[in-house]
């Protein structure tokens, strides 16, 4: 786009000339038809200035796969299924069938509890495109207890005011009801903090 | 400079859906087969991971950011190329020609059955001011569109075509790992609906999901690994442009990509060195367009040359003997991998029942709708 203040060389008498414009730092050589001057709301009220709107319309249906489709069914019933590796015997949520560090099939299973600690944790007061959520969601990375150290998921947090969450709070699942799980990470609907008694 | 070998092949596939895998576990599979047979530990003895994807096809923006776990390739140097297995293999002989990596693995994989609305991913790759907003055919209609250019131009009628189909679906036949087999003629495929004028469904290739890993190895290495490594004597890749007006729809990049590849291979009269080639055929019309870019025949003779059986598995240059990908199934960026599957395979003698005998084979892929953009290259043994 030409800008007027910034090489446009302006002299009238010049006309056939090439016009010259400030791209980066340098100034480049445009063919005649470039015509510089600066951008006004009527170039795009006009459409001398113009743009296609698109937008994809395409589907996915992801093959969950051996490990986490069973990680979703125990989800269902209200259990939180790991994988251990049989050489660095870690214990691995979500569960896969390899152990990316030792590069072996890891194929027994474990139930791990539904208690953990937070490791991190976010409050999020706009969504994905910047408004303002209603109420802030607390998003924290939840290590299971159970699990291998800083192993586990990464979930939100709930019944706990965004002022009072801190690195290292021991917190809970809070379950849908069974009737509502349909195998998905949203069966567990949020963790709370677990009360000491 | 130093050559470069293949120590290592593994496949997990091929099959038209695979409901019971995630992506990730069908590449584990292929990779633990890959590094089985070349007698390495990833986790020790890998020092580069490069995979092709596209994220489109696999449904993840930034899709490079998924690819160390499953590989063995966590805390390595690792690269995703946006392109077929083939651009893959170039870049890992660059890595190992200019010292950066010993052993390097190439991998690709396709989950075509995850995608519903597959037509709309092509359509996607179309320029969205001037190709999306016209009309509501699906995009396969470039591909009518240059069938039908080429054949008016070299004269070939579509008997040919059919012919392809029928060579390649029957000699997928002898492959265990080709679901689109079958045992069809010509006739046959004359006589099958025209799904857009003038391609007929079965002139296309149906979808398959797959995963295949090579390891690749400096040529001291691979010997310490195999007395006798297929040896990748050239890589080759070319675009024309992106633009459907100019381009040649004549397969110029292949032409051009083959050129590079057969330069390096010192190649110079391919129609008598090359003993074995596997070229892309997701339209059957492509595979004849590919045959003469790799001058495996002149332009205008392949009709004549297909006819006589010069490129049956029997033939003088047997064509596609794995059953391309009309039999095995169109593997997204992971076509040019089982092509150069089935020439390692077939140059080591592990063909099994569709064994040919060959020294010397040529892979070429293209980089599919809507591009001018492909890739070859060439093995030995
Ligand atoms: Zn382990």
């Amino acid at each position: 786009m030409g800008r007027s203040d910034a090489g446009w060389n302006g002299n009238s008498s010049l006309k056939q000339e090439v016009i010259v414009m400030a791209v980066g730092k340098k100034n480049i050589s445009a063919p005649p038809y470039v015509e510089g001057h600066e951008l006004e709301l009527e170039d795009f009220e006009n459409k001398t200035i113009t743009y296609v709107e698109d937008y994809p319309d395409i589907r996915y249906q992801f093959t969950a796969g051996q490990a986490i489709s069973r990680f979703l069914r125990g989800l269902k019933e209200g259990k939180i299924l790991a994988t251990k590796c049989s050489k660095c015997r870690r214990v691995m949520v979500p569960p896969r069938t390899f152990c990316e560090l030792c590069f072996k099939p890891a194929d027994e299973w474990v139930e791990v509890k539904d208690t953990g600690t937070v490791e991190t944790f976010s409050i999020s007061y706009i969504d994905p495109d910047a408004k303002p959520l209603d109420e802030p969601e607390i998003v924290a990375v939840i290590s299971i207890d159970g699990a291998s150290p800083k192993m586990g998921i990464l979930h939100k947090l709930g019944e706990v005011e965004p002022d009072r969450v801190y690195i290292g709070m021991k917190v809970k699942a809070v379950w849908k009801p069974e009737s509502e799980r349909e195998g998905m990470i949203t069966d567990i609907k949020y963790w709370k903090p677990l009360e000491v008694e | 400079m130093a050559r470069v070998a293949v120590v290592g092949v593994g496949y997990s596939g091929f099959n038209a859906s695979s409901p019971d895998l995630s992506w990730k576990e069908i590449t584990y599979e292929a990779a633990v087969r890959a590094y089985e047979d070349a007698g390495i530990n990833p986790r020790r003895d890998v020092d580069a991971v490069v995979t092709c994807a596209e994220d489109f096809w696999e449904g993840f923006a930034i899709f490079d950011e998924f690819v160390p776990d499953q590989l063995g390739g966590v805390l390595k140097p690792t690269f995703t190329v946006t392109a077929d297995f083939l651009f893959g293999v170039a870049n890992g002989v660059m890595l190992i020609k200019s010292g950066l990596a010993e052993i390097a693995v190439v991998e690709a994989h396709s989950k075509a059955s995850d995608i519903l609305t597959f037509g709309n991913v092509v359509r996607f790759a179309y320029d969205p001011i001037w190709l999306r907003p016209v009309g509501n055919g699906h995009p396969f209609y470039l591909a009518a569109l240059e069938k039908s250019y080429y054949s008016n131009l070299r004269g070939y009628c579509d008997y040919t075509f059919a012919e392809v189909v029928a060579k390649n679906k029957k000699n997928g036949r002898l492959n265990p790992d080709a679901p689109y087999s079958a045992d069809i003629t010509a006739d046959d495929v004359l006589s099958s609906e025209p799904s857009f004028y003038p391609l007929r469904k079965l002139e296309i290739a149906e979808r398959a999901d797959g995963a295949i890993v090579f390891v690749l190895a400096r040529g001291d290495i691979a010997k310490e690994l195999n007395p006798e490594p297929v040896w990748i004597d050239g890589v080759g890749w070319w675009s024309e442009t992106s633009n459907y007006d100019t381009m040649s729809f004549t397969a110029l990049y292949a032409r051009k990509s083959a050129e590079m590849a057969y330069e390096m291979a010192g190649i110079d009269n391919p129609a008598r060195q090359i003993d074995l080639a596997e070229v892309d055929d997701r339209f059957a019309y492509k595979e004849v367009q590919h045959i003469e870019a790799l001058k495996l025949a002149k332009a205008g003779e392949v009709d004549d040359l297909l006819e006589s059986g010069y490129f049956d598995r029997s033939g003088e240059i047997p064509v596609n003997v794995s059953g391309g990908s009309l039999s095995v199934g169109n593997l997204l960026e992971a076509t040019g991998a089982q092509k150069a599957l089935e020439v390692v395979l077939q140059l080591r003698g592990e063909a099994g029942r569709r064994q040919v005998d060959a020294e010397v084979g040529v892979a070429q892929v293209w980089r599919y709708l809507p591009t001018a953009t492909g890739a070859v290259t060439v093995f030995s043994r």
